[in-house]
């Protein structure tokens, strides 16, 4: 630590001097500042929507948003009805189910209720058309009677697989909402109606068993799971951090103004989140956690050096400054490069990854502020004592010195087996299955995969798939041609392994064609002649109720009709597949004129993984070559910056590898954990440089005594933060999101690759070329270090 | 609402009302008599007008702004008796794969309608049973029963309020139906002081939320008596759809009797 000091140091030491000659002004400033940003907390809300997860320019939103505006909103509640014995034909289930639909008219937002008792049942009686609830006053109705309503229902293409099971051992209540989408309380509210009708029918009627599923539940479930993750995870890692720091600082006062500094850090970041007007999701309310595990390092690095110092008997005042100049780069850079992996989420198609990476940005930006600023203030102030004599971690320091003996000595094979290793995995890395199963985003204590599950294995596949079948004209749809193509589409669609049930107008037409002929099966068919089904049509519509009405299904020039398959448990790649086989069918069979495509939440998020890799794909390389740049300039050296980026993209191309190798299967949280664990990992490269740098110009040092102070220096502190952030992300995978459980576990792993990384391979870079420089600049060095190399 | 058909009184109790009104005075009489008398006295200008007959267009639009354009004529007659209520007649004109199709409605006051329809395609008659009139009329954000005559007895009123509609004073008047299958829990309408003409109604749905409104415009006066809305405007608040009415002049005096609202001249005409 001798020579020039650097205008780094000088800052570094006239800000410490400020500080602690100020400190109670600081230590006020702050908490003022802190108690202003985190006065916006108040305002932070929890998103309630799926299509929170896509941006206003994904194309896939684009369109459903325009097939939603053709038809109508699709935002529904399925309630699946299950008595525990026999069949829903029996009196009493049907008036359950009966009692049900009327009720759920009266849930918030309902605009339609479907179900097989209000189902529009048509038939004739003579020159009669008869169109009426299918099932009416269930409660007195014979067996027989409803043995008749039973058979219509299974009979009914509309009906069986959708609202009835095959065995008619289950039913399903379908209600449609239309949300004005000006409050988050109206998914809540129309939720909490909801799940307090399934609870009245299932006291009122004790051998029934409703569950609740559809696209609000899963708006629902989104924003509780967030606020759960929130009031466990959080609370979780805070625990998690306090036992570390007590346990790597071995003291109290230190303990207590980092647990300050990243409690702080936190609520700075949510708040200012909050006066942003940001709205939460399960994946960006992780920032705060995420925040709280890397706002660490800084005081840990701070900390340790200061009590290394005092233990080497300087007083505390001394130590301080001492520290915050020797770490002030470090601490800066280790900040930038996080804060700029995490900003970098911007790029992501998903705005929840744009929010948290904002979110966490800002959360590091405090933590690197009052780190430097409160943290020697409030050591200042609060006692802070050592034992002195008695060098904490002096063995560690001795394993320290004695390893990078080792690695210097055996960097050859150091890098051979590296090499080795990183191929192994790198080669693995295209085996990776990007897949997701939205459902399955949630794991099991989550009651709506529950629910769903259940809907899915009794009743009916949750997944849609939507199609507007186009016929390009207004009225086309009457056109004989295009209701051959619909139905022929319809049929194939059937025919799909995959599907469990197909709705489409198809299916009206022939039903109305048989009733307009005196109920005759053989008249179960299209109509041949286009002012027939026109005429069709009308007549049906003269005759539905209001909300049953077929406004949802037809458009209103009557150019196109809807589709709606539905899909059993399916995981993103197989709907790709499933649409892609639709699409090439309807390319072969079915001529021009007649055009439609796939849409829906199903489809948008099948899309969701490979559109998130693709847009961060930029963000990606722009991460790197930014903490490339800020690498070479904060060590003045292309070479060493350069250097320092293989030790850093290896572990994060290599736990794809390992991922790969051991679970295979990863969703949308894949794109994203490239940049920011980038940013996370390089810091420990950082550390370890910066004090080899400073070794080398400051000491004259050469370079496995350069490495050997660097290990000395920093070694423990590696050690020390890499478990705590292996840790802090590990603490994610408890969430009760998938995505976050995979981004936790990639970053963790990500972080444990790369500190072998940082200790073995590093440093043996570093002695790459050694032989050969030394003839030039450090010839006296040369017989000293001929046996090591 | 419209007065395409002509709006139905109950004479007993239109003359007890009168009277309650009569000797109590309007001011001291409850809101629901209020109510009443305000229908009342909107439901008794249009007295007398024995048929109608008019052509309109109705233009469908969905929420992403595509339209739709079906265009009909409608006849009505005045029916005497009170304890049926009016019929009609309404011929599709366009798109023209309806064309000629038609329907004959013969109104109930509790009950469902009497419904036949033509279809030329099948050169057929189908009666309709069905006990549903708020379904959408083709479509359209019409019900039938937002459509046809406005029956005074289908309704209990209550008097809400006076206040400015436009240029005009309105009284405000909600009235629920008593027609079990009505899609509708109330409707708000406004009837202006000057003609006592309905210029808005707002339906409510089952669950009392605001559903649709309707807005009349462009009244024009018949034989120095009959007035009639030319523009009416239904917007459904929740889907985001509306279709307009737009009638043409409205002919008068056709000579028009039961045997034109016959079922059996439904095939006879084009």
């Amino acid at each position: 630590m001798q020579g020039t000091p650097s205008r780094s140091d000088r800052l570094a030491l006239g800000l410490a001097g400020w500080v602690t000659r100020h400190a109670w002004l600081v230590v006020g400033l702050t908490v003022l500042v802190v108690a202003a940003a985190g006065g916006g907390v108040r305002y932070l809300e929890f998103s309630n929507n799926y299509r929170t997860f896509f941006s206003p320019e994904n194309p896939e939103l684009i369109a459903f948003e325009k097939f939603q505006a053709t038809y109508t909103k699709n935002d529904n509640i399925l309630f699946v009805v299950q008595p525990r014995h026999g069949d829903v034909f029996t009196p009493r289930v049907a008036d359950a189910v009966e009692r049900l639909t009327a009720e759920a008219w009266k849930i918030p937002y309902a605009i339609r209720v479907d179900s097989v008792t209000n189902f529009q049942h048509s038939s004739a009686d003579g020159d009669d058309l008869t169109v009426q609830d299918l099932v009416r006053g269930a409660s007195t109705m014979s067996e027989s009677e409803l043995e008749e309503k039973r058979e219509v229902a299974l009979d009914e293409p509309l009906l069986r697989g959708s609202l009835v099971s095959p065995d008619a051992g289950t039913t399903g209540i379908n209600v449609t909402l239309q949300y004005p989408e000006q409050s988050l309380g109206e998914v809540p509210e129309a939720v909490a109606f909801a799940r307090g009708l399934a609870a009245k029918i299932e006291a009122d009627y004790e051998d029934v068993h409703v569950a609740m599923t559809g696209v609000s539940m899963l708006n629902n479930a989104f924003a509780e799971v967030g606020q759960r993750d929130a009031m466990t995870l959080m609370p979780l890692m805070f625990g998690v951090l306090v036992v570390f720091i007590v346990v790597v600082l071995r003291s109290f006062g230190g303990a207590a103004a980092t647990l300050a500094v990243i409690g702080m850090s936190a609520a700075t970041a949510l708040g200012l989140a909050g006066w942003a007007g940001m709205r939460l999701d399960p994946i960006s309310v992780m920032a705060p956690t995420i925040i709280l595990t890397l706002a660490i390092a800084d005081s840990v690095h701070l900390l340790l050096t200061t009590l290394a110092l005092m233990r080497q008997g300087r007083d505390r005042l001394s130590a301080l400054r001492e520290s915050l100049r020797v770490n002030f780069v470090a601490v800066w850079i280790t900040s930038i490069t996080t804060i700029v992996g995490f900003l970098s989420l911007n790029f992501s198609d998903a705005p929840p990854f744009r929010n948290l990476g904002n979110i966490t940005a800002i959360g590091i930006t405090a933590a690197l502020i009052y780190s430097i600023t409160f943290l020697p203030a409030a050591i200042r102030l609060i006692p802070l004592r050592v034992r002195p004599g008695a060098p904490a971690g002096g063995r560690d320091d001795a394993v320290m010195a004695r390893f990078a003996d080792w690695v210097t000595s055996h960097h050859r094979s150091v890098l051979f087996g590296s090499a080795v290793v990183s191929v192994l995995l790198l080669a693995a890395v295209p085996r990776i299955d990007l897949n997701d199963e939205w459902v399955k985003y949630f794991d099991s204590r989550v009651p709506f995969r529950v629910d769903a599950e259940f809907a899915m294995d009794n009743l009916t596949g949750i997944y849609l798939v939507e199609y507007s079948m186009d016929s390009g004209k207004a009225g086309g749809i009457n056109d004989p041609s295009y209701l051959e193509a619909l139905d022929r589409f319809t049929g194939w669609l059937r025919s799909q392994p995959e599907i469990r049930h197909v709705y489409s107008y198809a299916d009206v037409i022939k039903r109305l064609n048989r009733n307009m002929h005196g109920d005759e099966p053989a008249w179960y068919r299209l109509p041949a002649d286009r002012d027939l089904a026109a005429q069709y049509l009308l007549l049906y519509e003269l005759s539905l109720p209001y909300g049953l009405d077929l406004n949802d299904r037809i458009s209103v020039d009557k150019s196109s009709t809807r589709i709606t398959a539905s899909v059993g448990e399916i995981s993103t790649v197989a709907v790709r597949d499933l649409i892609d086989r639709a699409e090439r069918w309807l390319r072969q069979n079915v001529g021009t004129g007649v055009t439609g495509g796939a849409t829906g939440a199903t489809v948008m998020f099948s899309h969701i993984s490979q559109r998130n890799i693709d847009s961060m794909l930029t963000g990606n390389v722009l991460a790197l070559l930014l903490i490339a740049a800020i690498l070479m300039i904060a060590l003045r050296s292309v070479s060493f910056g350069g250097l320092s980026l293989i030790p850093n993209a290896l572990p994060v191309l290599a736990t794809f590898g390992v991922w790969a190798l051991s679970v295979g299967q990863v969703g949308m949280a894949a794109a994203t954990v490239t940049a920011t664990s980038l940013g996370i990992v390089v810091d420990d490269t950082v550390h370890f440089m910066t004090k080899y740098v400073r070794a080398r110009r400051e000491q004259g040092l050469d370079r496995p005594q350069a490495i050997r102070y660097a290990f000395m220096t920093v070694g423990r502190a590696i050690v020390g933060t890499t478990v705590i952030l292996a840790f802090g992300f590990g603490v994610l995978a408890l969430s009760t999101f998938r995505v976050n459980e995979q981004m936790g576990l990639l970053t963790a792993l990500t972080i444990l690759i790369a500190l072998p990384m940082d200790l073995l391979l590093l440093p043996s870079l570093l002695m790459i070329g050694h032989k050969a420089r030394v003839k030039k600049e450090e010839r006296n060095h040369e017989q000293v270090l001929a046996p090591a190399s | 609402m419209n007065k395409c058909s002509r709006p139905r009184r109950n004479g007993v109790l239109w003359a007890a009302m009168l009277a309650v009104a009569t000797l109590a005075g309007a001011a001291d009489a409850s809101a629901e008599d209020k109510g009443f008398e305000i229908a009342a006295r909107s439901d008794r200008s249009d007295r007398g007008f024995g048929d109608s007959a008019v052509d309109l267009k109705m233009v469908l639009r969905n929420a992403a702004g595509q339209e739709a354009t079906r265009e009909l004529s409608l006849r009505t007659l005045e029916v005497p008796d009170e304890s049926v209520g009016d019929k009609s007649l309404i011929v599709f004109g366009t798109p023209r794969d309806i064309e000629g199709t038609a329907l004959l409605s013969h109104a109930k006051i509790l009950d469902p309608d009497d419904q036949w329809l033509y279809l030329p395609a099948l050169k057929r008659i189908k009666r309709i049973s069905s006990v549903n009139k708020s379904g959408p009329f083709v479509g359209s954000e019409f019900a039938f029963e937002d459509f046809t005559s406005l029956e005074l007895n289908k309704f209990e009123y209550e008097y809400l309020r006076g206040e400015a509609c436009g240029d005009l004073e309105c009284d405000v008047i909600e009235r629920r139906p008593r027609y079990e299958h009505s899609g509708y829990t109330k409707q708000i309408a406004w009837i202006d002081r000057e003609v006592h003409q309905i210029r808005k109604v707002e339906f409510y749905d089952r669950r009392g939320d605001l559903l649709k409104t309707l807005t009349l415009d462009d009244y024009r006066q018949y034989e120095g008596a009959y007035w009639r809305a030319h523009a009416l405007h239904m917007v459904n608040h929740q889907t985001g759809k509306s279709t307009d009415l737009i009638y043409s002049e409205f002919r008068f005096g056709l000579g028009l009797s039961e045997r034109d609202f016959d079922k059996g001249v439904l095939s006879r005409i084009h």
